[in-house]
């Protein structure tokens, strides 16, 4: 088994490996639907299966299934709408009908190690999606999809309301917490049965004072769970950085935090809950290293301080963006892989300490993965 | 028996010969097309079997309107032809 990365970019899928030794620079092993959208991709531990949710544009979502590290790829079923009935009056934030159709998979993640087929699906227009039988089928979760108060999420970061971060709690994997990006935190108990949007603390400072601080309202850019301590979530959200020490239910404000608290991207260490990594920029409409330094900031005390990691990341003046499935922390905690969307890639073995640049310039990254394999 | 001929974009991403098919409308035509080569409907059609935002249906040469019914008639000599709209990129 050897340490590997995905890429998901706007231009195909992209394998990584080292070559030789521990100091040899990573390098592309082999590419995958070249020229096409990868907005998505999945490497699942338990099987040994890779999934790439490609979006054609014009062709639609789809998706592709490998059975193993290097193995061919076949098209699978991509999660589908139920029909839209007469009567439906959802309508987006310019009062056009949501269509019931997905138009792009936001979100992928794999069940709990008791429920060894199941995958989990968040897209764009909303919808939540899951399968029981390693990607063969999709259901969509009806509970959510029929809440009325999914009919107030919004666009955020693009026109239709999407989810793009699933979290399974490895205590139960019956309770899944969603991100979506606009609505908050969402979470079931009974596997999707049931379904409530949770939280007090965050707020959006750009809202007007009766929305400040709705929960259906926020914008979670990306959330995740520790592990380890799985009481500890994280949430780089549009209006800073946010931290719940009781499984969501109540979130906290990180202060001071430099250069920057806006970004769209988070992990969390998977045995120390009290460490995590952020990509930092100028907040809202800008969207740019602040002072063009590319740097990566770390907490390692529950977000009382932030270091500023910059080892190994660009010295000249660089205008890297990384969204929110651009960051990903190995199993081992001492890996990290960030992924920009000008191309750039930059690998860390010692929790973000130094870095070194993949070889490759690689086209506009949406997400990356590790893979053990 | 009118024919459905897809667009060479299409074939880059899955075979889709034409076919013969018949039908009175274009969704009869496209129904039996698709029970034939059931892959390429996802390509064509969203999930409520409306054409997708960026793809036109023209059948001889006029573009069909009824882009959710699909309910244009068709002659056993018509030409069904699927093509990507450049509004899609």
């Amino acid at each position: 088994m050897a340490l590997k990365i995905l890429a998901a970019t706007r231009k195909g899928l992209f394998a990584l490996e080292r070559t030789g030794t521990r100091d040899a620079p990573w390098q592309v092993a082999a590419i995958d639907f070249l020229a096409d959208n990868v907005s998505m991709v999945l490497a699942d531990p338990r099987s040994g299966h890779i999934y790439a949710a490609l979006d054609h544009g014009h062709f639609g979502v789809k998706m592709h299934k490998a059975e193993a590290w290097g193995a061919e790829w076949t098209e699978t079923p991509a999660p589908a709408y139920p029909p839209k009935p007469e009567d439906a009056t959802d309508k987006d934030m310019w009062g056009n009908p949501i269509p019931w159709t997905t138009i792009r998979v936001w979100g992928l993640e794999t069940g709990g190690p008791n429920e060894p087929g199941v995958l989990w699906c968040g897209t764009l227009p909303g919808g939540l999606f899951r399968s029981a039988d390693h990607g063969a089928t999709w259901e969509i979760i009806e509970p959510l999809w029929r809440d009325p108060k999914r009919l107030e999420w919004m666009g955020g970061g693009a026109d239709l309301p999407g989810i793009h971060s699933i979290c399974v709690d490895p205590r139960a994997s019956s309770t899944v917490r969603l991100g979506v990006s606009t609505g908050g935190i969402w979470v079931t108990r009974d596997s999707g049965a049931t379904w409530s949007n949770e939280g007090t603390g965050m707020w959006q400072d750009h809202a007007p004072e009766e929305h400040k601080f709705n929960p259906n309202g926020q914008d979670a850019h990306r959330l995740v769970q520790c592990p380890a301590a799985p009481d500890r979530l994280w949430v780089q959200h549009h209006n800073g950085i946010f931290r719940s020490d009781d499984a969501g239910q109540t979130w906290k404000e990180m202060e001071n935090v430099k250069p920057s608290s806006f970004g769209f991207a988070v992990g969390v260490h998977p045995r120390d809950p009290d460490t995590a990594w952020f990509v930092p920029g100028i907040k809202d409409e800008r969207r740019i290293p602040v002072n063009g330094e590319f740097v990566v900031t770390r907490t390692r005390d529950g977000g009382k301080t932030f270091e500023t990691l910059s080892k190994g990341l660009p010295r000249e003046p660089a205008y890297d963006l990384v969204y929110r499935h651009g960051l990903d922390v190995s199993a081992s905690g001492n890996d990290l892989v960030v992924g920009s969307t000008t191309g750039g890639l930059w690998v860390s073995d010692n929790q973000g300490d130094s870095w070194s640049q993949a070889g490759v310039r690689l086209p506009p990254v949406y997400a990356v993965r590790f893979v053990d394999a | 028996m009118p024919r459905v001929i897809f667009a060479q974009a299409l074939k880059r991403h899955i075979a889709c010969p034409p076919l013969e098919v018949a039908g009175a409308s274009v969704r009869d035509v496209l129904d039996a097309a698709f029970a034939i080569n059931p892959r390429v409907r996802s390509y064509v059609l969203d999930d409520q079997s409306h054409v997708r935002k960026h793809m036109i249906i023209f059948v001889d040469g006029r573009m069909i309107r009824d882009r959710t019914g699909l309910s244009e008639l068709v002659t056993p000599t018509s030409e069904i032809y699927i093509v990507q709209a450049l509004s899609g990129g």
